[in-house]
């Protein structure tokens, strides 16, 4: 059998080319297609721009973004959620999470467990947000915030500690409205 | 002496020194206008603002860029031809300014109880005059790339001896059209022709296409920027170039933007003519201005919406098509005119 004589079957379907670049016909396509690019890019221009001012204007943040961690206080006694058993610690996978636990005492009660958290500190310059730290707590002691400009001039200025994690963050992102 | 050509009207020695001074000054100051719009349409065709930090709504933006050019270091490489390399953009600038001598803003007005005309010079060889120049710009390009001593910008401006010179054979056919239907070379009787009867984009439509095509690639804009073309040649026959020498490519390239734009409004668009309106005579030099703004900005939208052409692309659709196009127009024209 020769090769021009082969047939394929009736389910296989001709590829569909286009019309062969060049000559009259070509550069009279390819008028009507500039045309056609033109009306798109005028079309982009009566939308109007679509990109946020970004230092004035912020884009606004889903509810579960996770930006910078927060400490949590109960919010009756005001003791520290967290008992400073390095949960979060084990579990963090870029191991930015220092935990050094002391033991409670009746003069000096800073957690509702056992034992506080005496030292907690991350180093925000390696974390990945992840998350998992928020996952492992068994306290939700620590949680993501929605935070997300953290750029600093110095890198131990980006190791955050328990006072800076326990403070009222301040609110420089918006978050993002139901149905935004 | 031989006579190389005739001028049609005379003023005083110091009116003419005034008067090129004053079309330098305005058409010069369009140059940073037109950069900003360019920056700011552009940035509106995809979904941006553009510059908007310097002043308000940026407009010191060409300000701030030209000033940082300003204060950049001259710096030429090793190898290079120093003093080719000095003056490649100022061939650059030359032409683009010298092109714009010939650009009627309106006819002989009277200023004062003096007649002027209001352009550079009136002579019966302007469409000549505005294509010598033309072929001279390229040895702005050609030169500037050469003397780098450096192989980006060499080809690059291979790329623009080329390009320019496949391209400027199509743009002056296409003009002979023109040429031919008004009878003459001069620009103010060219749009003396057009105020009579009827503006030259009609009858001479194939023509004006074709010279619209070719003004693109002769001020190497988009689609036709291959002398620059930033992604393959760094940045073609500038690459090489910083500070006020490439400030002073920057500026030849939109200058040329303009000289086109007021060309093809002279050529095809009427001059200073509105239909069915018959303003005052000192309106008719802004009717000039507001054409050329509203051509360049043609250019700017054809900038946001084509791609670069590929080299072989570039010279076969120069040849190929526009070529003969541009001649089947001026044999059609002919047989036209001879015939009428």
């Amino acid at each position: 059998m020769s090769p021009s004589s082969w047939s394929p079957g009736a389910d296989v379907v001709a590829v569909q080319r286009g019309p062969r670049p060049g000559g009259a016909g070509g550069a009279y396509r390819a008028f009507g297609e500039t045309l056609r690019g033109l009306k798109t890019t005028f079309a982009r221009l009566v939308e109007g721009p679509k990109t946020f001012q970004y230092p004035e204007e912020k884009v606004p943040v889903y509810p579960r973004f996770r930006g910078r961690h927060k400490l949590h206080r109960f919010e009756d006694s005001g003791l520290e959620k967290c008992v400073g058993c390095s949960l979060c610690a084990a579990a963090c996978p870029a191991d930015c999470i220092r935990v050094v636990a002391a033991e409670n005492t009746p003069e000096n009660r800073v957690s509702a467990g056992e034992r506080y958290a005496a030292v907690y500190e991350i180093n925000l310059s390696r974390c990945i947000f992840c998350g998992y730290c928020e996952v492992a707590c068994p306290f939700d002691a620590i949680t993501m915030g929605h935070d997300y400009e953290m750029s600093d001039y110095n890198r131990s200025d980006l190791i955050f500690t328990k006072e800076m994690l326990l403070a009222e963050p301040l609110d420089r992102t918006p978050l993002r409205a139901a149905g935004e | 002496m031989t006579v190389l050509a005739e001028v049609g009207y005379y003023e005083a020695w110091w009116i003419q020194l005034l008067k090129a001074v004053a079309i330098f000054a305005v058409v010069f100051q369009l140059v940073p206008v037109i950069l900003l719009v360019e920056r700011k349409l552009l940035g509106r065709f995809q979904h941006r603002y553009g510059p908007n930090r310097v002043g308000p709504f940026g407009m010191l933006q060409p300000m701030a860029d030209i000033g940082k050019l300003l204060f950049k270091e001259q710096f030429r490489p090793r190898n290079s031809i120093g003093w080719l390399f000095a003056l490649a953009p100022a061939i650059s600038m030359l032409t683009a300014v010298a092109t714009m001598a010939v650009i009627p803003f309106s006819d002989t007005v009277d200023i004062f109880g003096t007649q002027v005309g209001l352009y550079g010079i009136d002579t019966s060889i302007g469409i000549l005059f505005a294509f010598a120049f033309g072929g001279i710009a390229f040895y702005g390009l050609m030169l500037g790339g050469w003397a780098s001593g450096s192989k980006y910008s060499f080809l690059g401006s291979m790329r623009a001896a080329a390009q320019l010179i496949s391209y400027e054979v199509s743009q002056g056919l296409a003009v002979i059209g023109v040429v031919m239907q008004a009878g003459s070379l001069s620009l103010t009787e060219i749009v003396g022709w057009q105020e009579n009867n009827v503006w030259f984009v009609i009858p001479q439509f194939v023509g004006f296409i074709i010279f619209t095509v070719a003004a693109f690639a002769e001020t190497n804009r988009p689609p036709f920027d291959l002398p620059e073309a930033d992604a393959e040649l760094v940045g073609g026959y500038n690459t090489e170039y910083g500070g006020g020498r490439f400030a002073a490519y920057f500026a030849a390239e939109y200058l040329n933007v303009l000289v086109v734009s007021g060309l093809s409004v002279t050529l095809f668009l009427g001059g200073w003519n509105i239909p069915f309106v018959d303003p005052p005579t000192w309106v008719d030099p802004i009717v000039v201005l507001v054409k050329m703004i509203l051509f360049s900005l043609f250019f700017i939208w054809v900038r946001a919406t084509l791609p670069r052409l590929r080299y072989d692309q570039l010279m076969s659709f120069g040849w190929k098509v526009l070529l003969p196009l541009a001649t089947l127009n001026a044999l059609v024209t002919a047989i036209v005119v001879v015939s009428t």
